[in-house]
């Protein structure tokens, strides 16, 4: 070996370290950027009453998110979630004004039914073999037809101030939802990074095929992913539709575009094999972070959408050329 | 007669493999000059340099007694170079004539009529019979690699290169393709033709080139040749490695694992064996001969459409690979990054994939117990990394090989397939993963190697099977084992004729 191969060598894996440290832990420096640049601009941001509302916004998209996640790991994609969680919402309505379940009851037979929802999705995409893409959206279709068959179209509302006590209910200050997630992404990230469940989802994601040829059941893992992102839309359906008291088969149209987007600015790849928990939530974080800039400081909330989707698509070929240099 | 290509000491390296080493070869205009040369020899490495797929890492093409530098295929086809690859690369829902044209239409607006005309001169020149219209993924392999032809000539090709093109075809298929090659060459076109089917190349070729190790051994007109001197030309090689000193199957060793007619269509047809205790069994043949599909149909990574497999005397129904790992049968696959690692995770998550429920408690991972036993494997296989939690993709091809054999030692297998063990590795760590080999078969594993150096085989298995075209056509014991004994069957050569 000569020096200047060496240097050369070097080099290389210097600027190779630059970038994935960029993709790795770009939304880390890109959050605290903005939450500084936020405190700064405005009086407002850094109060402690913000500070919950944001939380509390964000709670939701958040949810569906960290159950989203680990379908992105697993290299699966979930486009159902935003009917799942409109259905679960129809679900919770319905259990509370014409059962007997109560309360929390009502809240978890909406539950229920996002993880069922979520089974179907996993049973389609492994043992039906139908691209996850596709899959998704056919049953986000066929779930919003079914809401729609179920209330005929109409709102259904409850008017008892009780169904309101999981999305507006507070503890030391703090909405439930915020309670929620947050517990809701502990289980995740624990089941993600300490339990040989986890370790088979990124293997399912990494390369399903020396996954299999290691004895892992690909398609159980893969599905398992699907109960647990349906759970999180049926979870999240039923804090939403608890916050305004009323269900509608066409609530929440777009969330499922939230999650994704949030789920990606995070850094978890859309390719499979890489990710993490915290990723969602500090995602999820930050896009509820440039809405409520925007509103703060008044300027132009018309371009709202405009910047968002330039952050995405930004994160996403940063992502691609810190792939292509490892490579 | 001219030469129309020439190159003039190529040498080229993947990773740690030396394909071709100061190769000189000339090749003359208008002629058919077959490479041929047994798996790993470099005539598919050579002749994908000629036609600008990789570029030498040192030496330099002439075309045309001009020197030239190809950085793709493209560049290489402005010169009139083009290649035909074994499988043809068509796009399946558009029609036999747009394939043809795909990337050299003429014009911004497609003029179906011009390009129906160019197609049917085309065909007229060529006296290929096919229809335009049809969808490409109709056609059965024969006529897409028709279609590849007159994709070369509708690119004005000077120079085609065919690598294994009679692979996917019948023999009547076959004929008719050397019809046209004939035909090609007879208008001039020079045809670099690689293939392992000796007769073929000698019937077809004015001039054959052996390779053996990346070397050319010798060029000569294909009239004075015969598949028997082209055998022992192939062969004939030292051995560079020194092989492990074999040690002896005990003579009451017990039947471990026992294969009796286990069939795939197309690909394995009634395949039985039986491999003993601290036996190492060879599978040799050549590429595409069905051995890996054995190997896969075994450990349940495919399904068998008929036969049975025994491990210990019991019944194996390996619906999957899990099962097969649960009755102690394990696989070291072909393909280390495609089928074997996770490579962005670390080593001890490769290790440990298989046997998590033994670093685990109710489903939650016991780190300290995992890395403990991995640093443990990592030990005793000498794998060479800075960290057991750096990725494996960090490692040299040699220490990701000894990562699978890690993974596979966690917990002590019964039968160990290891299919093509030493691939794309360096010759330090091959002598590493033979030794490795020899323990585990001298710790009473049955052992199934299978690997395209022959050399290899016969250096480490008790036994060797050779196979050709999905059947299993030998069986040499060791004193009957040799190079010559192994190529004569896996190419369906007789052994009486070489006398």
């Amino acid at each position: 070996m000569t020096a200047t191969t060496e240097t050369t060598g070097f080099g290389r894996v210097a600027r190779r370290f630059d970038l994935s440290v960029v993709r790795d832990y770009g939304v880390v420096v890109a959050f605290i950027a903005l939450f500084v640049t936020l405190s700064i601009s405005s009086d407002v941001f850094l109060t402690q009453d913000n500070m919950k509302n944001l939380a509390f916004q964000t709670a939701p998209v958040g949810i569906i998110a960290v159950g989203g996640t680990l379908v992105f790991i697993a290299g699966g994609f979930d486009l159902s979630v935003g009917a799942i969680s409109a259905f679960a919402g129809i679900t919770a309505a319905n259990a509370f004004n014409q059962t007997g379940l109560g309360l929390w009851g009502s809240m978890i037979a909406g539950a229920l039914v996002g993880f069922a929802f979520g089974l179907g999705n996993g049973l389609l995409v492994t043992l039906g073999r139908v691209n996850p893409f596709i899959a998704t959206l056919a049953t986000s279709i066929i779930i919003s037809g079914f809401g729609q068959v179920w209330t005929k179209g109409n709102l259904v509302s409850v008017s008892e101030e009780e169904f309101t006590t999981l999305g507006l209910g507070t503890l030391w200050g703090i909405n439930y939802p915020v309670f929620v997630w947050f517990g809701f992404a502990l289980v995740c990230g624990f089941l993600l990074s300490r339990t040989a469940f986890g370790r088979y989802v990124y293997a399912a994601g990494g390369n399903a095929e020396a996954a299999r040829l290691s004895g892992v059941r690909v398609n159980a893992v893969r599905a398992a992913t699907f109960c647990i992102s349906g759970l999180a839309a049926g979870i999240a359906g039923a804090i939403l539709v608890s916050e305004v008291g009323t269900a509608q088969w066409n609530a929440n149209t777009g969330i499922e575009f939230d999650a994704i987007t949030a789920i990606v600015l995070g850094g978890t790849s859309l390719l499979g094999g890489e990710g993490a928990i915290w990723r969602a939530v500090l995602g999820a974080f930050f896009l509820q972070m440039i809405s409520n800039g925007f509103n703060l400081l008044g300027t132009a909330p018309e371009w709202q959408y405009v910047i968002k989707g330039l952050i995405l698509a930004g994160a996403v070929s940063l992502d691609a050329w810190a792939r292509r240099r490892r490579v | 007669m001219t030469a129309h290509i020439e190159a003039r000491g190529v040498s080229k390296r993947f990773g740690g493999v030396q394909a071709l080493r100061e190769v000189d070869l000339s090749i003359e205009r208008g002629s058919i000059h077959g490479l041929v040369g047994e798996n790993g020899a470099g005539k598919s490495t050579l002749g994908k340099i000629l036609a600008g797929v990789h570029r030498p890492d040192d030496g330099e093409l002439v075309v045309d007694g001009r020197a030239v530098t190809y950085r793709s295929p493209r560049d290489a086809l402005a010169d009139g170079i083009t290649i035909i690859a074994q499988e043809p690369t068509l796009v399946p829902y558009r029609s036999v004539q747009e394939n043809v044209f795909l990337g050299v239409e003429r014009g911004l607006v497609l003029d179906e009529r011009r390009a129906g005309r160019r197609f049917a001169s085309l065909v007229d020149a060529s006296g290929i019979d096919l229809s335009g219209r049809r969808l490409a993924q109709s056609l059965p392999v024969a006529d897409q690699q028709k279609v590849e032809i007159l994709r070369a000539l509708a690119r004005d090709a000077k120079v085609v290169v065919m690598d294994e093109p009679t692979s996917a075809l019948t023999t009547d298929e076959a004929e008719r393709l050397f019809d046209l090659i004939r035909r090609l060459r007879d208008r001039g076109v020079t045809i670099i033709y690689v293939s392992h089917f000796l007769s073929e190349v000698l019937s077809l070729a004015d001039t054959v080139t052996v390779l053996r190790d990346g070397r050319i051994v010798r060029t000569s007109p294909a009239a004075e040749e015969t598949p028997e001197r082209l055998v022992a030309g192939m062969l004939g090689r030292d051995l560079d490695l020194a092989f492990p000193d074999k040690q002896p199957v005990p003579a009451d060793a017990p039947v471990v694992l026992s294969v009796s007619g286990l069939s795939r269509e197309p690909s394995v047809h009634d395949v039985s064996f039986e491999v003993r205790a601290g036996e190492i069994v060879g599978l040799a043949g050549l590429i595409g001969s069905g051995r890996s599909e054995v190997a896969r149909l075994i450990f349940g990574a495919d399904r068998a459409g008929a036969g049975a497999v025994e491990v210990d005397g019991k019944r194996l129904r390996a619906r999957s690979p899990r099962a097969a790992i649960r009755r102690g049968v394990v696989m070291l696959p072909e393909d280390r990054k495609r089928e074997g690692l996770l490579m962005l995770r670390s080593v001890v998550d490769n290790i440990t994939l298989p046997h998590l429920g033994d670093v685990s408690n109710a489903g939650v991972l016991s780190r300290r117990a995992e890395r403990r036993r991995a640093a443990e494997l990592v030990t005793r296989v000498d794998v060479r990394t800075r960290s057991n939690s750096a990725p494996v993709n960090t490692l040299s091809g040699g220490n990701q090989q000894k990562v699978l054999f890690a993974k596979w030692l966690f917990r002590r297998p019964r039968v160990f397939i290891a299919d093509e063990p030493t691939r794309g590795v360096d010759v330090g760590a091959k002598r590493a993963i033979y030794e490795l080999i020899q323990d585990l078969a001298a710790e009473g594993i049955a052992v199934l190697l299978i690997s395209s150096e022959h050399e290899e085989v016969l250096g480490l298995a008790h036994r060797v099977l050779v196979m050709r075209a999905g059947r299993i056509v030998a069986e040499l014991a060791e004193r009957e084992m040799s190079e010559d004994a192994v190529l004569h069957a896996a190419f369906g050569t007789t052994a009486e004729r070489v006398a």
